[in-house]
């Protein structure tokens, strides 16, 4: 095991690279092109035997890998922000002809107007592909996570996409220490990929094959059977990874000072750093403050969460995306699967880091005492709040100069 | 029956799966006036146009009646007729 100061989308890039990719294609978009000029540099070199695909566009870097991965090839793409929505159409098919491969989804607002800053809105808006996505918190997470990312995708209870989702430039632009791991224990933790079905001249097949309403939603229900088989098998791959790395990042979600906590956060992706350090300011000042972070955001995992929270009196979801017309989706995937338990917190959904607005602990800190405000005036039911909003900026209605 | 993981089934299937049914038109090819020339069997949609004995004949089990060959045919020699039951 050898440990380098890397910047994150090097990392990425080592840890595409010690799975074994055969096939990799990509369309670059910031903050994503760091990890793919990577990679295309190791293939051009010779340091990776890998068919390193350009193409014009996301939805043929989709296309080519769900190909690829169709032959039985292991396959990679990265995107960020519309490039990912490009793929959308390529994704829902890829998942219902039961694909495995990763995506590393770098996440960037989505235009318009248009921005290269960090939230969480384009892989949020592909939550209902059928995608896996687990978000991480740091560098080494997203390293370990793609080596983990690449085994989930292809157990054949499962065989589904898996996209890491991490922030941009936060995560893929700066420097951390990561270790890495040896080419040998990867290679004996990640079998390499045997599909019953693959391409072959000799034995032609036809993947998505036409289907009408008597089977139809039977083809979906399979993809909601894996997605609920996955929860435990995702844990259990994560720790298998877990004793070889002796780096433990959680299962489904990982938990934070919780056990005491009489309110609780939850976030994903980095800004949970941000959290564990207020929750250890606020816990000396004697607040009794808990963080979940949620690294498997789909499937969802309610059961964990439940674990983690039960008992509490509010819960704090950060979220940095919005459901027009509606709330945050952590918020409304939590709040439904807590409707009806009659212990259950009082949720407050906050909109926090859209757009790449800033999220500290003193805006952090706010929010607990926010949450710790609601929960002793007995409200039950709060309309998401916009942190940091600033309505003097808005215009007055449509006909405003 | 038991739907295969990703819809994944053996290769030319869709041979087993005859979509004439969908025509409410037919084209009707008249031997007399045809050239021989090929445009119809070149823009079917559905390969549903075929060379057999230096004729063309139509298979009617994949013809879906979208008319392109008789718009196309330079001799004027398919007229589409309507189906009925």
């Amino acid at each position: 095991m050898s440990v380098k100061v890397l910047e994150g989308s090097e990392a990425v890039a080592l840890a595409v690279k010690a799975c074994r990719p055969q096939v990799i294609s990509a369309y670059p978009i910031s903050p994503q092109t760091h990890i793919v000029e990577s990679l295309a540099k190791m293939a051009a070199d010779g340091d990776l035997d890998s068919q390193y695909v350009r193409v014009e566009s996301e939805f043929s870097a989709a296309s080519v890998i769900s190909g690829a991965s169709a032959t039985g090839s292991r396959a990679y793409t990265a995107s960020s922000s519309q490039g990912l929505l490009l793929m959308t159409e390529v994704l829902y098919a890829s998942v219902g002809m039961r694909l495995p491969f990763v995506i590393t989804g770098v996440n960037r607002q989505i235009s318009a107007p248009i921005s290269i800053q960090v939230d969480h809105q384009d892989t949020i808006s592909l939550r209902d592909t059928g995608v896996i996505q687990i978000y991480v918190e740091s560098s080494q997470e997203a390293y370990d996570t793609h080596i983990a990312a690449f085994k989930i995708a292809q157990d054949p209870q499962i065989l589904l996409p898996v996209m890491v989702c991490m922030e941009g430039w936060i995560l893929t632009h700066s420097y951390e220490q990561v270790s890495l791991m040896e080419q040998g224990d990867v290679d004996r933790f990640l079998p390499a990929f045997r599909p019953a079905n693959y391409l072959n001249p000799s034995d032609p097949k036809s993947w998505g094959s036409y289907a009408e309403e008597n089977v139809l939603m039977e083809f979906k229900y399979a993809i909601q059977n894996a997605m609920e088989y996955g929860k435990n098998r995702i844990k259990e791959i994560f720790s298998e990874l877990a004793q070889i790395t002796r780096r433990d990042h959680g299962g489904l979600i990982e938990v934070y000072r919780t056990k005491d906590a009489e309110m609780v956060l939850l976030a994903m992706g980095s800004v949970a750093g941000t959290a564990k350090e207020a929750v250890d300011q606020l816990r000396m000042q004697g607040k009794k403050v808990g963080l979940v972070k949620i690294r498997c955001y789909r499937p969802f995992p309610h059961e964990d969460i439940w674990e983690a929270i039960k008992g509490t009196r509010v819960v704090g979801v950060m979220e940095a995306d919005f459901s027009m017309g509606s709330e945050g989706a952590v918020g409304m995937d939590l709040k439904a699967k807590l409707c009806g338990r009659p212990d259950a917190p009082l949720v407050l959904d906050f909109i926090a880091g859209l757009g790449g607005r800033e999220v500290n602990t003193e805006i952090i800190a706010e929010l607990v005492d926010k949450m710790e405000k609601a929960s002793n005036s007995g409200v039950r039911v709060m309309e998401p709040q916009w942190v940091g909003l600033d309505p003097s900026i808005l215009s007055q209605g449509p006909n405003h100069e | 029956m038991e739907i295969a993981v990703g819809a994944v089934v053996r290769g030319g299937t869709s041979l087993e799966y005859k979509t004439g049914g969908w025509r409410d038109q037919r084209p009707v090819l008249d031997m007399e006036e045809c050239k021989v020339c090929g445009i119809c069997e070149s823009v079917c949609p559905d390969s549903a146009v075929h060379v057999l004995n230096e004729e063309y004949v139509i298979d009617y089990d994949f013809c879906k009646g979208c008319g392109l060959c008789a718009y196309e045919c330079p001799a004027g020699a398919i007229d589409m007729i309507k189906e009925e039951k």
